[in-house]
This record gives C-alpha cells, sequence and structure tokens, in this order.
C-alpha cells in the first residue's frame, strides 16, 4: 500500500516542526526486522470464500474460554452483534452491492501492537510466539488499550466491578502445548487456516492471484505494520469491517517521543540550571554588599 | 495538652451561601463516586466499549492537569528567571498546582477499573507507555509540589529545621519540577498521536505534544489570574492587577507560537482542506481558534485591557476556555467512537471533584498564611 500524500505530508509536518523526532532510517529497519521475525510467528489465515458461516468457530471460542453465551431475551438464541468482553470472535455477513461475504471479526495479533505499547502496566504482552495475551493480575483497568488499538478490538467487561480487558487472545495456552487454535480446530470448511506468518502469506498469495474468485489483496500483510491475523476476500476487505490503514505500526509514531525523555529531562535540566546561574551571578555580591 | 500550632489558626473570613452551596456539591459529588466504585463503571457511567474514555479523561484529567501548569511556570518565572517580584503569586499558585494533581489523581480513582491497582504503576513499568511516563511524573511532581509548599506550612508551625532542609534544596526541587512538568504535559500530548485514526485530523498531528505543551503554559496563566482574582474576592486580598498584567504580556507572544505551529502544521500537512467542510468539526475547531487562541491574544497584548481587572480576568477565562475545548474536542468530541453524552453520574462526579479542590483552597486560605500579610518580613521584601 503506497503511503499517501496526506501521511506524507504529516511526517514531513512534524520535520518542519524542528524537532529531530520523525522516524529515522533506523527505525524503518527496525520494522522490517520485526516484520521479518513475525514470520515465524503463529498466524491465521481467514478465506472469506471458504466461510459457509456456520460458526462453529464462535462456540467453539466460547467454550474453549468458558465465555458465557450472548443471548436475545427469550434466552434461545446465541446471538452477539458485535465483540466483547464475552465474544472473542465473531462472524458477520457483508451484503452489498459487490457481492456477498462472511467476515470473521477477531484480534489481528498485530506484529506490533498498539494495546501492548500504551499499557502502562505491561497487561499487554507480544508473545513471541506470536498471540498478543493479558495478564488481567497487572490491569489497572485504565482502557488506553482500547483507544489505541485501530481495530477496537480490546473490550472491557462493564458489567463488572473489577472490569477484565478482554479479547482473543490466539488460543495461547492450546499454541504452546502444539495445538491449533480453538476456532481454526473448528472450522469445518478450511475457511481458518493456521500456520507460520510466511507460510499463510504463501498460500495467500498463492490464492489471491485468482481473480475470478478473490480480491487481490492480503488485508494484514502491511496494515498497522502487519498482523499475525490475515484476509483474503471475494470482495474488498475494507467493506468488510476492516479499517483502511497504512503501513505505518503504531507504537512507531510515539516512541520517538517516548524515546527523547531522557534527552528532554538532559536539556530542560541543563538549561533550567544554567539559567539559574546566569540570573543569580550577582546574588552573591549584593548578599555580600549587604553584609 | 494543647499542641502548639504556631501560626495555625482560623482566620475568620465570612462563610457565604456559595461556599456552602461548594460544599453541598461536593459531599454529594463524592457520594457518587462512591456509588460507582460499588456499582461499577458499567453501572454508573455512559461509558461502552465504543467509548472507553468520557469527560473523566477529558475534562478531569487532560483539562485540569492543563490548567495546573500556572504552578510550574511561575515557579520558573519567579526562581530560574529570578523575577521576585512576581513572589506573591508563588504561594497561591503552588497550592493550586497541588490541588489540581490530588484532583488529577482522584479522577484516575473513579476512572480505572482497577482503582486499588493504581500502585501498579510502581512494580510494573512499560517504558513505551506514555501513561506509564505520565503515571510518574505526576507522582513525582506532586510529591515536588507538596516539598514546594511546605515551607508555608513550617513557617506557620514555626518549624525552623524543616524549613531550612527545604530551602537548601529549593533550587533542586524547583528544577525537577519544571522538569517533570515539561515531559508530562507535553506527554498528554504523545498519549493521543499513537491515535492517528481515531482523533479527527484538524486536532491530530504528531505536534501534539508541543501543542499541548505550548498551550498548558498560556492557559496556565489564565488560570493565575482567575485565581488570584477569585481570592481578592473572596478573601478580601488586594487583587495584584500590576504584578499579573506584567506577568501575562509575556502570554501573546506563547499562544502567537501555538497559533503559528497550529495554523503552519494545518497547511503544511493539507489538513486545511477539513476547515473548508463548514461542518460541526470545522466550525468547533474555529471557535476554539479564535476564542481560544486569537481573542485571548489579543487581549493580553492590549495594555488597555490587561490593566483593567476585567479585561484580564476575561482575557483569562479566554485562554482557559480554549485549553479545555482543545483537550475535549481531541479526547472526546472528536475522537472516534460510539455517540456519548456523559451520564449525570459522571458529571456529578466531576463537578464534586471541583467544589473539593475548592474546599481545599478555601481551607488552606483559611489556616496557612497564604497571601502576604503586612508582616516586617514582608515589608523587607
Amino acid at each position: 500500500m503506497p503511503i499517501n500524500r496526506r501521511d506524507f505530508l504529516k511526517t514531513a509536518g512534524a520535520g518542519l516542526g524542528g524537532l529531530a523526532l520523525v522516524d529515522s532510517p533506523l527505525g524503518q529497519l527496525e520494522i522490517q526486522a520485526k516484520q521479518q521475525e513475525a514470520n515465524d510467528q503463529a498466524s491465521m489465515l481467514y478465506d472469506a470464500t471458504k466461510c459457509v458461516g456456520c460458526r462453529a468457530c464462535q462456540v467453539a471460542c466460547k467454550s474453549r474460554s468458558s465465555l458465557p453465551p450472548v443471548t436475545d431475551p427469550e434466552r434461545i438464541w446465541e446471538k452477539p452483534l458485535d465483540l466483547s468482553a464475552d465474544t472473542w470472535t465473531l462472524i458477520k455477513l457483508y451484503e452489498g452491492e459487490e457481492g456477498t461475504s462472511f467476515v470473521k471479526a477477531n484480534c489481528m495479533h498485530c506484529v506490533d501492537p498498539a494495546c501492548a505499547s500504551v499499557c502502562p502496566v505491561a497487561a499487554l504482552e507480544k508473545t513471541d510466539a506470536g498471540p498478543v495475551v493479558y495478564h488481567a493480575e497487572r490491569c489497572i483497568g485504565c482502557r488506553y488499550c482500547m483507544a489505541a488499538c485501530p481495530f477496537g478490538i480490546p473490550k472491557a467487561q462493564w458489567y463488572s466491578n473489577a472490569p477484565k480487558i478482554q479479547k482473543c487472545d490466539f488460543c495461547a495456552d492450546r499454541l504452546a502445548g502444539g495445538e491449533r487454535p480453538a476456532c481454526a480446530d473448528a472450522c469445518p470448511t478450511g475457511a481458518i487456516n493456521f500456520g507460520s506468518r510466511q507460510e499463510m502469506l504463501d498460500v495467500a498469495h498463492s490464492r489471491v492471484t485468482d481473480t475470478e474468485r478473490y480480491v487481490n489483496t492480503v488485508y494484514g500483510e502491511h496494515e498497522a505494520g502487519g498482523t499475525d491475523v490475515l484476509y483474503i476476500a471475494g470482495v474488498n476487505p475494507l467493506l468488510l469491517g476492516l479499517p483502511e490503514l497504512d503501513d505505518r505500526s503504531l507504537p512507531s509514531i510515539d516512541w520517538p517521543y517516548m524515546k527523547a525523555v531522557p534527552w528532554v529531562v538532559g536539556i530542560v535540566g541543563a538549561f533550567l540550571t544554567a539559567t539559574y546561574f546566569y540570573t543569580h551571578r550577582n546574588e552573591g555580591k549584593e548578599a555580600q554588599d549587604g553584609h | 495538652m494543647a499542641i502548639k500550632l504556631g501560626d495555625i489558626r482560623l482566620r475568620r473570613y465570612k462563610v457565604g451561601p456559595g461556599m456552602i452551596f461548594i460544599w453541598i456539591v461536593g459531599a454529594l459529588g463524592l457520594s457518587v463516586a462512591a456509588w460507582r466504585w460499588i456499582a461499577g463503571l458499567g453501572a454508573t457511567t455512559n461509558l461502552s466499549d465504543h467509548r472507553g474514555w468520557g469527560i473523566w479523561i477529558s475534562f478531569d484529567m487532560m483539562a485540569g492537569i492543563g490548567l495546573a501548569a500556572g504552578a510550574f511556570t511561575i515557579a520558573a518565572v519567579v526562581y530560574i528567571f529570578n523575577l521576585k517580584k512576581f513572589y506573591p503569586l508563588v504561594r497561591p499558585t503552588l497550592l493550586t498546582g497541588f490541588i489540581s494533581y490530588i484532583l488529577a489523581a482522584l479522577t484516575l480513582l473513579a476512572d480505572l477499573g482497577f482503582p486499588l491497582r493504581i500502585w501498579h504503576l510502581v512494580i510494573y513499568n512499560n517504558i513505551h507507555s506514555p501513561l506509564f511516563e505520565i503515571g510518574w511524573c505526576v507522582m513525582l511532581y506532586s510529591a515536588v509540589l507538596a516539598l514546594e509548599f511546605s515551607p508555608v506550612v513550617f513557617e506557620a508551625l514555626h518549624w525552623k529545621v524543616p524549613l531550612k532542609i527545604i530551602h537548601g534544596i529549593q533550587v533542586p526541587l524547583i528544577i525537577a519540577g519544571i522538569t517533570l512538568s515539561t515531559l508530562h504535559q507535553s506527554t498528554l500530548g504523545t498519549m493521543l498521536t499513537i491515535m492517528p485514526y481515531r482523533i479527527h485530523p484538524l486536532w491530530y498531528s504528531p505536534l501534539m505534544p508541543v501543542f499541548y505543551y505550548i498551550s498548558a503554559i498560556a492557559a496556565g496563566l489564565g488560570m493565575v489570574v482567575f485565581e488570584s482574582y477569585n481570592s481578592a474576592r473572596t478573601y478580601g486580598y488586594r487583587f495584584e492587577l500590576k504584578l499579573l498584567s506584567s506577568l501575562t504580556k509575556i502570554v501573546p507572544w506563547v499562544l502567537g507560537l501555538y497559533l503559528v505551529l497550529k495554523l503552519g502544521e494545518l497547511v503544511v500537512s493539507g489538513d486545511y482542506v477539513y476547515l473548508l467542510k463548514g461542518d460541526l468539526a470545522s466550525v468547533l475547531f474555529i471557535i476554539e481558534i479564535m476564542g481560544g487562541v486569537v481573542i485571548p491574544m489579543l487581549m493580553f497584548a492590549d495594555p488597555k485591557t490587561r490593566n483593567t481587572s476585567n479585561g484580564i480576568i476575561w482575557a483569562a477565562f479566554y485562554a482557559m476556555g480554549g485549553l479545555i475545548m482543545n483537550r475535549i474536542n481531541s479526547a472526546l468530541t472528536f475522537f472516534d467512537g460510539a455517540l456519548y453524552l456523559p451520564a449525570w453520574s459522571e458529571i456529578a462526579v466531576s463537578v464534586g471533584l471541583t467544589c473539593l479542590g475548592i474546599i481545599m483552597f478555601d481551607a488552606a486560605v483559611r489556616f496557612l498564611p497564604m497571601f502576604p500579610e503586612p508582616t516586617a518580613e514582608a515589608g523587607k521584601k
């Protein structure tokens, strides 16, 4: 995805502001290195053209994580309308001029996740294996993760007075035990593929060349610096509730500022000290004169 | 068993009906906060998955801390730039700052999902998180403010030794306070830079840390004017118009710099196109810039306006309003998410905490030597 003009100018604007804080080429290299590393991470490829909307994945997810059902008033249908603290994955349907497609909503497990980078107590963690996991015992409930996530994934248990943040954890425990994620395991049609990120990208790219069936794009390859959950579909992924994002990893935007903290301390401290001594240079004399 | 309390004595200012009203509203607000702690955030606020932050973050935290910037600005002016004539403004300003930070901490306790874990910031860390830095800065700066303010209490108690100690470390303390303020005032802006897709382009900018810092200095000085005026009116002290007028000469430069950077950034980034849309965002942006930046800039720049009580107070109001509007616009109104109006309980807690701040200030004025009384020592200065 090319960087559009506005974003280019935004970056240029930061430079013009006199701050040498814009992403250095070194920072870009760091991100590339991160993406390289990511290619060994666990990854899921959702192929919307193979999904029949049976919601077996939803049920498997709920039973694996013991999540309560979200029901209608008669308590007959399990029918969540959106992701929530109790629904970590959800099959939605797009029907429009461009065609019809199911789409599976869940955490994207970004290569460089904003949620983990903003969490003040490191309650959210990007593991080396790929999953972004949550350490509930650390969480202070500030909800910065919810604000920072470009996909709107982390949800809070609003009904509770100890509101944990909840989201798909990529079945990190199952993965550690050599198993597949519960949703991928349950999928009867092969719509949810599981493997290393490199494998999934290879599968995705080989499939989307069939432009009769697919729109030739792999969502998640570059978006927000890349995600471990990838999408291919018969309609434009942006119609499926996936946001339009550029290639920047979000933490790469504010890291230059955070990295500058020791410099700010040093420069401001030195400036103030120097100013103090300059403005008080005659103090001693006056005192002596007075005595 | 009389404990000698030195000069800590009740100064008998009249308690007007306004103050009684503030006590009542403060008590009600704190009761609502207690209810929120018992019943939970979901049951008592209008916050939701698509609107995780409400007025407690945008107004109480972001605007509240911004308005408290007067404390470090005045400290810099008096102690670092050695402009001693502004000393009479130091004590009430430090107190206002200190109270603002107490209120920010209380707001955080209302807003956090796990308020009892606020101390986790001490044992867990993530140096990448702007909020981690803000948390630490606010903790340290509150301690610095308490120490900076403590001579007032020690003086009243006639405690010579602690007074001497504080006096000995005063300069490093002041420098630490200004540095910490520079960090967290700007980092409040950094907090939002990670959300380019969530915040309206008219407010979003990679320069937000700079904008937040500069606007806090201007509005913080406005707050100094407002607080001086209010103290003068409420407690019958002399309104330090001359001093304030001289102090606020700098505000047009600060606001001017803000204006140039802000508009320059819009032009360079190409985001000025959003101004031409004529939608709510463009209208509120223009109101914010005109009313909160241009008007106070012109008012503070005009000696005739600045030298009258009415003029300087209104200029201060505009500057403060500009900051409040900016924080609410960037972190709430034009922060992408579900439609949100604060629940009555959220407003009650906000208003109640503000009242608590006024009550604390009032108590300090009643019990402590806050304003220079005509003593021999003051005469020397």
